[in-house]
């Protein structure tokens, strides 16, 4: 039985003795040498994943000014933050549009601004204009503020996601006779077309299915930067269907993570236009997976031919509200381009870059052989059961 | 003399609006042209995007003879631009894309572009969202 622990993983990393492989070379050298052995021999497998995750945003704090202010509307570059916080906090959403944006009154929009794109100008060093009012206290007394503003001229920033990576997610076609533009891109009708969002067998939470090393306080790539798990993400379902492998067949685990914007670098942060639908932020994560044992290791040698996502149709069912699952697909499929689907040959695309995710794998790989990257000890991992509402 | 087709953007003025090149590069040069897009605005300006398929030689003397009577004559590749550096390498753009000028290299997964086969229907437009695709006309 192999048996590690984070402390010996860790000593190993810092005396550049580690053996760090990416989901995706793991998977080689288990067939080759099996899992006994490649358990013995890997101590960190590295995964990786970028896409469009709307639930993305970053708390700012601007300093105090003078004289004081408590901010109640704050704006950057004409998109609004939210100031129901502290004297000079803020919060910017990454699908927050700008002020004035027709948004879909000319369908299909365009949505050519918002949060997602000010998070990347900020991690850019590009100029924002700040702009703030405030009803004034006798404590806090300044009532209006416009000014120019880096990142570098903020006292904190740091990114604050309530919900990325998810676990698996759907793939998106259109039932309807009409062209449908989501946040699966655009539909053609009569499913002439499928999208699907994932890294497959690079993704995270697909790498350790039931979260045996994934929690709170688990180190992570984010953004380019250095960042953490910081809870279950919102809409954690771990009790979705799964197949014999674990792995989900539907989005199950999500995470919430938290990272200082400041080390970030704008190629893994980038704001996003989706036409008909809104903007949003893309976000570059990897998760370093530290083989505790026999079983963690054999579920990072998951392939793409044995993951499996729903089909959903967008087009009536979702925004319906109805059970939308018509069909299930394996990513090897998917990433071939074309897959049978109602008895026709229909075209596939990502929205997630699989190229992006792999550099994330290997930029994580080489941050923990350089030593420059420790493994975080979960002090809570993400739970594997949890119940499931409708308003 | 090679059988060609080539794409190109024609931009015309109101002094030339009137003449039927369309009809002239067929029956002069024996190209035969395949109309993809065209737009004249009220000032009687506008353009055609077309592709012109015919003998490599009376090609360019039905390039000429455009030129001849005042058309701006370009090449459509050098009309749209993706910016590999722009680009996540998502792949959003390409089940989309009717003509395939944009594809996913397999198995690297990495989104590449021929605009040779671009046919401008703008559907990358639309569905790139980092708009690393930009059209000029």
């Amino acid at each position: 039985m192999v048996k590690k622990t984070y402390e010996e993983i860790n000593e190993k990393i810092k005396r550049g003795t580690a053996v760090v492989v990416t989901a995706e070379e793991v998977i080689d050298i288990a067939a080759a040498e099996g899992i006994k052995k490649a358990a013995e021999k890997i101590d960190v497998v590295t995964t990786g994943t970028f896409g469009i995750m709307c639930s993305s945003g970053a708390f700012l704090n601007f300093w105090h000014t003078k004289p004081k202010m408590k901010m109640a509307h704050v704006w950057l570059n004409d998109v609004a933050a939210y100031g129901g916080i502290a004297a000079v906090d803020a919060y910017i959403g990454a699908a927050e549009v700008i002020e004035g944006d027709p948004c879909n009154n000319n369908h299909p929009g365009h949505f050519r601004y918002g949060g997602g794109h000010v998070i990347e100008d900020l991690i850019a060093g590009k100029e924002i204009r700040l702009r703030a009012d405030a009803y004034g206290t006798d404590c806090y007394p300044l009532r209006k503020l416009e000014k120019t503003i880096t990142i570098n001229d903020l006292r904190d920033a740091f990114m604050f996601n309530p919900r990325n990576s998810y676990q698996n997610y759907n793939v998106g076609v259109n039932c309807s006779d009409k062209t449908v533009y989501t946040y699966m891109g655009i539909l053609k009708p009569h499913c002439a077309n499928a999208h699907y969002s994932s890294s497959g067998q690079l993704s995270p939470l697909i790498n350790d299915p039931y979260y045996r090393t994934i929690g709170i306080g688990t180190r992570i790539f984010l953004g380019g930067g250095e960042g953490y798990v910081a809870w279950p993400g919102t809409q954690h379902a771990p009790n979705d269907p799964r197949s014999e492998n674990g792995v989900p067949l539907g989005g199950a685990g999500t995470l919430a993570v938290i990272g200082d914007m400041k080390q970030m670098n704008s190629r893994y942060v980038r704001g996003v236009s989706i036409t008909g639908y809104g903007v949003s932020l893309m976000v570059g994560i990897g998760v370093p997976i530290p083989i505790l044992d026999e079983e963690i290791l054999e579920f990072t040698t998951i392939k793409d031919q044995d993951i499996f996502a729903p089909i959903c149709d967008y087009g009536i069912l979702y925004p319906a509200g109805e059970k939308c699952d018509i069909g299930s697909v394996s990513y090897a499929e998917l990433k071939t381009g074309e897959i049978e689907f109602q008895g026709k040959k229909i075209r596939t695309a990502p929205l997630s870059s699989y190229t992006m995710a792999q550099e994330i794998a290997g930029s994580l790989k080489g941050w923990i052989n350089q030593g420059k990257f420790l493994l975080g000890q979960p002090s809570q991992l993400l739970p594997t059961d949890e119940k499931r509402g409708q308003l | 003399m090679a059988y060609i087709t080539k794409s190109v953007f024609l931009r015309f003025s109101p002094e030339v609006v009137d003449t039927p090149i369309v009809y002239c590069l067929a029956h002069d040069f024996q190209l035969i042209p395949n109309i993809i897009k065209a737009d004249i605005n009220p000032q009687k300006q506008g353009y055609i995007v077309m592709t012109l398929s015919g003998d490599e030689d009376d090609y360019c003397r039905g390039i000429d003879y455009l030129k001849e009577k005042g058309l701006e004559v370009e090449a459509l590749v050098d009309r749209i631009s993706w910016d590999e550096k722009t680009c996540t390498q998502c792949g959003a753009c390409t089940a989309v894309c009717p003509s395939r000028a944009l594809t996913i290299k397999r198995p690297q997964m990495s989104v590449e572009f021929d605009g040779s086969k671009c046919i401008v229907c703008n559907m990358c437009i639309q569905a790139c969202p980092v708009g690393a695709v930009k059209l000029d006309i």
